[in-house]
């Protein structure tokens, strides 16, 4: 019976983190495409619901009633594998993400590495995806998905060396203490930069959005698929661009820390504040797809791997030697 | 001058400034209008939906001549007539296949005494390809639903005629 009332407290706290991740998930394409529309000063979506905030909800039902077409010459189990993976990954990095003191699902001391992994493993769902369609532009779309992900992970990977060395801990909630007394985007301030654009690379959004370049690719990975499953993709990717914006608001932007550490900011809870940081990292996300035009292939290659990795290696040990030279690094 | 493309490139210079543009014009208005709820201004010359005419009295305008079936590039438009027991010619089938129409106008421009023109209503999609083959009533019926802005819109082309 203990075990029992143990295993429903797990699967409330759950529930309370996952139902307003998902909701906001469908608030941020709304959000997104209003930004877009109103860069090309149109209206965007706004008939369904007040200011259509539920255009989301009411995508989502279409494509629940929408028929699933499995192509006769794909990987069926495979195929239907790839969304719920990609899906579930995004969603179960949520899982150490604090959204303040003591606020978090699982308070693991190895949180980043955890995130880290986890959205390693994204690409995954994408190669499966392209590969199990068994068609041209899926399986050219995965793999130059699978390409860009591996590259500019190794960039995000050194960009949190960074952090990790003015930090001394792996604890997602230990870094936001850590920057009580200045926000990591100050000192680190190009590591900041390279950290967005690497992960608009990432999250495979313009102008890096390689993969479903409508262009050339029809959808890129997303080609065959359709109703729920489709959906599913959809769901994972913004739950992803979500996930890496709390992530570059908890390492640069001081997590759920109040700007001022003043008498009325305190007061407003925390989870408010790391909110308020993920949008305004989400409007800059949903800016620059509205501003720049599509990387090609090889600039995107060289962009990674000849500027971004040499970069962020030599801001590591600059950081490095500062920290040790004015005898500032962290006891472990 | 090398040196100046390096600094532009590494501050991400054009970039900055291209989200700049990008927020000013954010706060513009907006270009588009809120189409169900909004509509543009619509041409009296507009070829849209067809409708058939009546005089102020209640009598149907189409004599029957036949110009508009004849003069049709599409040959969308079907015409009986016949007698009517009071002596006058009137039609007795007048069919339009709005799926062959190519909204050139021509039936409106034939037209000696008025009867078919061609409204601003181009909201009528439907939902099976029936309810498109447009008969008599039905056109008899858009007449006198859009009477007052059809009469308005002939008045006002007049002078250019």
């Amino acid at each position: 019976m203990e075990y029992l009332n143990l295993v429903f407290e797990e699967v409330y706290k759950i529930l309370f983190l996952l139902v307003p991740v998902l909701v906001s998930v469908a608030m941020i394409v709304w959000l997104d495409r209003r930004v877009w529309a109103f860069v090309q000063k149109r209206q965007g979506p706004n008939v369904v619901g007040p200011f259509g905030l539920l255009q989301s909800l009411a995508d989502a039902l279409k494509y629940i009633f929408k028929e699933i077409i499995i192509p006769a010459s794909s990987n069926k189990i495979i195929f239907i594998l790839a969304p719920i993976i990609t899906m579930t990954l995004a969603l179960i990095a949520w899982a150490v993400i604090p959204f303040g003191e003591d606020q978090v699902l699982a308070d693991i001391n190895v949180g980043i590495l955890y995130i880290f992994a986890v959205s390693s493993l994204g690409v995954y769902g994408i190669i499966m995806g392209g590969w199990a369609s068994n068609s041209k532009y899926p399986f050219l779309g995965s793999i130059r998905s699978a390409a860009q992900m591996v590259s500019y992970e190794v960039s995000i990977g050194i960009i949190i060396i960074n952090v990790l060395l003015c930090v001394g801990s792996l604890n997602l909630s230990d870094i936001v203490l850590a920057q009580q007394k200045i926000w990591f985007i100050i000192p680190l301030f190009p590591m900041f930069v390279i950290f967005f654009i690497s992960a608009l690379a990432e999250t495979n959004r313009p102008p890096f959005d390689l993969p479903e370049a409508e262009a050339e690719l029809v959808a890129g990975y997303q080609t065959e698929y359709s109703g729920m499953m489709y959906a599913m993709f959809w769901l994972g990717e913004y739950a992803n661009i979500l996930l890496m914006c709390s992530l570059g608001s908890i390492l640069f932007l001081g997590g759920w820390l109040s700007p001022i550490d003043l008498y009325p900011f305190n007061l407003v809870p925390g989870a408010i504040w790391l909110i308020l940081k993920i949008l305004f990292l989400f409007i800059l996300f949903a800016l620059v797809k509205a501003v720049v035009p599509r990387y090609r292939y090889d600039q995107l290659m060289r962009l990674g791997w000849k500027i971004f990795l040499p970069f962020s290696l030599t801001y590591v040990v600059l950081t490095a030697s500062y920290l040790f030279y004015f005898n500032l690094l962290p006891t472990l | 001058m090398k040196i100046t493309r390096f600094l532009k490139t590494i501050f991400m210079v054009d970039f900055v400034t291209g989200l700049l543009i990008a927020l000013r014009e954010m706060f513009k208005t907006k270009k588009t209008i809120n189409y169900p709820f909004e509509k543009g201004k619509i041409s009296p010359r507009f070829r849209g939906e067809h409708a058939l005419r009546r005089y102020p009295n209640g009598e149907e305008r189409c004599i029957a001549c036949k110009l508009c079936e004849a003069v049709c590039p599409a040959q969308a438009i079907t015409i009986e007539s016949a007698e009517r027991s009071d002596g006058s010619r009137k039609t007795t089938r007048y069919d339009i296949d709005m799926m062959k129409c190519i909204y050139c106008g021509l039936c409106e421009e034939s037209c000696p005494v008025d009867a078919i023109v061609q409204g601003p209503n181009f909201e009528f999609s439907t939902e099976t390809r029936e309810e498109l083959y447009y008969t008599k009533e039905k056109l008899l019926d858009n007449g006198d639903r859009w009477e007052n802005i059809l009469a308005a819109n002939i008045k006002s082309d007049n002078p250019y005629r």
